[in-house]
């Protein structure tokens, strides 16, 4: 038995790296990237291989350390970009093809990491209900007015912790502490499922206004058990009279110890290029960092808005304490 | 009484599997001791008590409930006749194979306000909007209760039931004769004999609730395992993380304590399992009727609805969820949960063996220890067994590199399906040690005295007389432990190797992403691969009772 173990231990540990390979580690699920990875392939010959898991990779990668076989992370969100950074467990990423297709503020001055998508964090409104909420700002929702009327996913999601930390960076903690609260007060349920639930809530009138991000939109229009719910409800885009709405993005980096890197360079330069942007654009729903890519026509329909302008390495700074804050007014309880 | 064989080579053997199942848990209790930057602190000050609250209730609840289930069907299907009683015996296991996040997930889809049940009652009594009528949530912790229970009540059903069957009939035949109604002789001979059964039983469900993530996650319940990957994924802080699995690890020991100390002063010692022949109640009428109802109603709840909703989900995205990736995955899960099955079996016997023969305080140590990475969440157990397989692996690559003996190997184990392996041993170990240690508490010691004094080796007394005698008990460890192999999700994600899907983590990208529809030919596929081995062990089980 003990040497059947052995035996297969060996045979999964001698599978050495094929040629052209990219391994990859990703947060975001197969199906997601899968047509870009089949085309990136098509192109180019190179094999892609992929481990997804919500949780743990970053751990895991730095568990491994220098014997990794992960030549790359893709990330849902901007924390995770920076936690890869802080941990020490990227290489810069150096292409004037990147540097080109990716605007400044959307890739680390070092190279450390490069966003790839952008999204934004919306307000559902229902239709029925509610009507279209042109002047709404995140601040507004903590108000009396939508007491009982409001529905989230759980405040520790990365997205609502980019949420709330473009808060703390934006009012400082005392009034995203009291901001924070009031959101609280005014949940029409305990925060669960995941952003389409929440649309999916108002549909059923259990409330009348939902935090969700922009993709889920038009992901919903995509499957026919979820048109009613999308059709139920206005897609807003917060404080348009002000700062602009707050964005998050998803993004690589290339791993330290990658032993295929030229490889996965490859892949990271061919995921800000024009096809994979507007692939990411119209499977997705997302909105492209490269400027000159079109978004979908459906996203299109949503209409231009406003960005937060402020920097997302100034937001992620208040990652911790966004966090902190969320635990101490029992945010999830 | 115990005898003392030779036995240092067993010893070796019980004491190396308790040093290497423990590791992962050493490693991360030494992690505990590292600062965390406050996290902790912070963690005690505002929720962390919460946590604790929900985690207790949570094991109590599960506990409960799979009591009020499973002990009267285990009773039924021991000692009575009743319709359908030959189908019921090996379908009210059937539940095991179903993984507690899909049940959960079929059943949010069930009651939700846009279910059909609530959309029926509102078409039957024309309500409106959720204002109007109260309808119970069935995402909170007592949602989660019942989800687990429903899972997990067939451990106690089938621990339960195996020990009445190695109970003396003669006992229960006592308390007829002596004019005790069922029901008497169901709470003052079959529970207080088979206490010892029940508590293992119950441990094992109290573990199994308490590491739960995906179902309680999935109802926004927060417990201490959902604590545990927050800090840690969250706060950035594997020491809080730590310290969070210190708690639990608190709760595993008092659930050990409180069974050693059910089994107290507690030595039967059975061979009247062969004489069984045939119920002992004749239940009629509508008694019988009740029982059959009974058990038809759990099946039905635990394994039936599911399945047909998870048959239908498969029939209207049966192009989508039809997939030959699904194959090959079954394969995988497959391989992985009979070698794992395996493994643990095989040590908890030699342990168990080690633990009856020697004569040392300590004998019964390695067993316990062995046992502790079942209270583990599957996340935390994953980064515990990357601990000391990536620092071997590291260990393994200097000395490649600088002996030049053989090519570096780079992470021979913490990158293969050998850290998947390693892990899945670790978690259910406790498995196997529970049941064959039940099974072993039966034996009467003087089989031992009587093989050691024709002059039979050691080996040979665990050969020919244990092993006979424990057959049973070591198709129900084996099995049991497959099937939770095959349904065992957060390990899986973390520890598996490139182009490397089990059937539970393909099928969890899609629940994740609220969309089990998708996979739903998939998820069946885990049920029925859970199947097989209940069906052979079923089998086996039968021809044995006839050979008889």
């Amino acid at each position: 038995m003990k040497k059947a173990i052995a035996l297969l231990a060996l045979l999964a540990a001698g599978e050495v790296a094929a040629k052209d390979v990219v391994n990859i580690y990703s947060y975001r699920q197969g199906f997601l990237i899968e047509p870009i990875l089949q085309e990136f392939t098509k192109e180019t010959g190179i094999e892609t291989k992929v481990v997804f898991a919500k949780k743990g990779l970053i751990e895991k990668l730095k568990k491994e350390g220098k014997y990794t076989k992960a030549d790359m992370v893709l990330t849902s969100n901007f924390s995770a970009l920076l936690q890869l950074e802080d941990e020490g467990l990227v290489q810069p990423i150096k292409s004037n093809v990147i540097e080109k297709n990716v605007p400044k503020q959307f890739r680390d001055d070092e190279g450390n990491w490069v966003a790839l998508t952008k999204r934004v964090r919306n307000v559902y409104s229902s239709k029925e209900r509610v009507g279209k909420l042109d002047t709404l700002t995140y601040e507004d929702l903590a108000k009396p007015e939508y007491k009982g009327k409001i529905c989230m996913r759980s405040g520790k999601h990365p997205y609502n912790l980019g949420l709330v930390a473009s808060m703390i960076a934006h009012h400082g903690e005392a009034e995203a502490r009291a901001w924070l609260k009031g959101l609280k007060a005014n949940l029409a349920r305990k925060p669960q499922g995941n952003d389409r639930a929440q649309v999916k809530a108002v549909k059923e009138g259990l409330c009348d206004v939902a935090l969700g991000n922009s993709y889920y939109f038009g992901k919903m229009l995509n499957d026919p058990k979820q048109v009613p719910w999308a059709e139920s409800v206005y897609i807003n885009f917060p404080n348009q009279q002000d700062r602009g709405s707050h964005i998050n993005v998803s993004g690589a980096v290339l791993t330290k110890h990658g032993k295929n890197t030229t490889n996965a360079l490859k892949l990271i330069e061919f995921m800000t290029d024009n096809k994979a942007q507007s692939m990411y654009a119209s499977v997705n729903m997302e909105y492209p960092v490269k400027t000159d890519v079109e978004v979908s026509e459906l996203v299109a329909s949503w209409g231009k808005f406003k960005e937060d302008a402020l920097p997302l390495t100034k937001v992620s700074e208040y990652r911790p304490l966004a966090l902190k804050l969320i635990d101490e007014v029992k945010f999830d309880l | 009484m115990r005898l003392n064989f030779s036995l240092s080579k067993w010893q070796f053997i019980a004491f190396a599997t308790g040093f290497c199942l423990s590791l992962p848990l050493l490693f991360l209790i030494f992690e505990s001791f590292q600062p965390d930057k406050e996290v902790f602190e912070h963690l005690k000050q505002t929720v962390l008590w919460d946590y604790t609250f929900n985690t207790i209730v949570l094991i109590f609840g599960v506990c409960l409930l799979s009591c009020v289930i499973a002990l009267p069907l285990a009773w039924l299907c021991a000692y009575s006749d009743f319709p359908g009683k030959k189908h019921f015996e090996w379908a009210l296991m059937l539940p095991l194979a179903m993984p507690t996040y899909i049940i959960a997930y079929i059943y949010t889809d069930l009651f939700d306000y846009a279910g059909p049940i609530q959309s029926w009652l509102r078409a039957v009594f024309g309500w409106q909007s959720p204002s109007d009528y109260w309808f119970f949530d069935i995402r909170t912790l007592g949602g989660a209760i019942v989800m687990i229970a429903l899972v997990l009540y067939p451990y106690l059903f089938l621990i339960f039931k195996t020990a009445l069957k190695e109970q003396s009939y003669k006992l229960v035949q006592a308390s007829q004769v002596m004019g005790y109604s069922p029901v008497k002789s169901f709470f003052k001979v079959s529970i207080p004999l088979g206490r010892g059964a029940i508590a293992a039983a119950l441990a094992l469900i109290s573990m199994e609730s308490m590491a739960d993530f995906a179902t309680v996650n999935y109802f926004a319940v927060s417990t201490l395992t959902t604590a545990v990957y927050d800090t840690w994924l969250g706060y950035y802080s594997l020491t809080a993380a730590a310290k969070i699995s210190g708690i639990m690890l608190l709760f595993l020991f008092v659930v050990i304590g409180v069974e050693k100390f059910s089994r107290r002063n507690q030595a039967v010692f059975e061979r009247g399992a062969s004489e069984n022949n045939g119920p002992l109640y004749y239940l009629s009428g509508k008694s019988a009727w009740l029982a059959t109802a009974y058990c038809a109603l759990i099946l039905f709840a635990g394994f039936v609805l599911p399945i047909l909703i998870l048959m239908s989900y498969a029939v209207s995205y049966f192009s989508e969820a039809f997939n030959s990736d699904a194959f090959l995955y079954a394969w995988q899960s497959l391989k992985i949960a009979l070698i794992v099955s395996f493994v643990c079996v095989a040590l908890s016997v030699l342990v168990n063996f080690y633990q009856r023969s020697s004569l040392s305080r300590w004998a019964g140590v390695p067993g316990k220890v062995a046992s502790t990475g079942y209270a583990l969440p599957g996340t935390v157990l994953a980064i515990a067994v990357l601990l000391p397989l990536t620092a071997l692996d590291q260990q393994l690559n200097i000395f490649a590199e600088s002996t030049q003996w053989f090519a570096e190997p780079g992470l021979l184990f913490s990158g293969s399906i050998f850290a998947l392996m390693f892990a899945y041993v670790v978690r259910f170990y406790a498995i196997s040690q529970g049941a064959i240690e039940s099974s072993y508490a039966r034996i009467s010691p003087s089989l031992d005295m009587a093989s050691h004094s024709m002059g039979v080796s050691a080996g040979n007394t665990l050969r020919r007389v244990h092993m006979p005698l424990l057959k049973r008990g070591m198709l129900t460890a084996g099995l049991i432990v497959f099937i939770e192999c095959m349904k065992e999700l957060p390990a899986a994600l973390l520890l598996r190797p490139f182009d490397f899907e089990t059937l539970a983590t393909y099928v969890f990208q899609y629940v994740s992403d609220e969309q089990l529809e998708l996979a739903s030919v998939s998820a069946l596929f885990i049920v029925l691969v859970g199947l097989i081995p209940l069906y052979l062990v079923n089998n086996t089980m039968e021809a044995k009772a006839s050979h008889e």
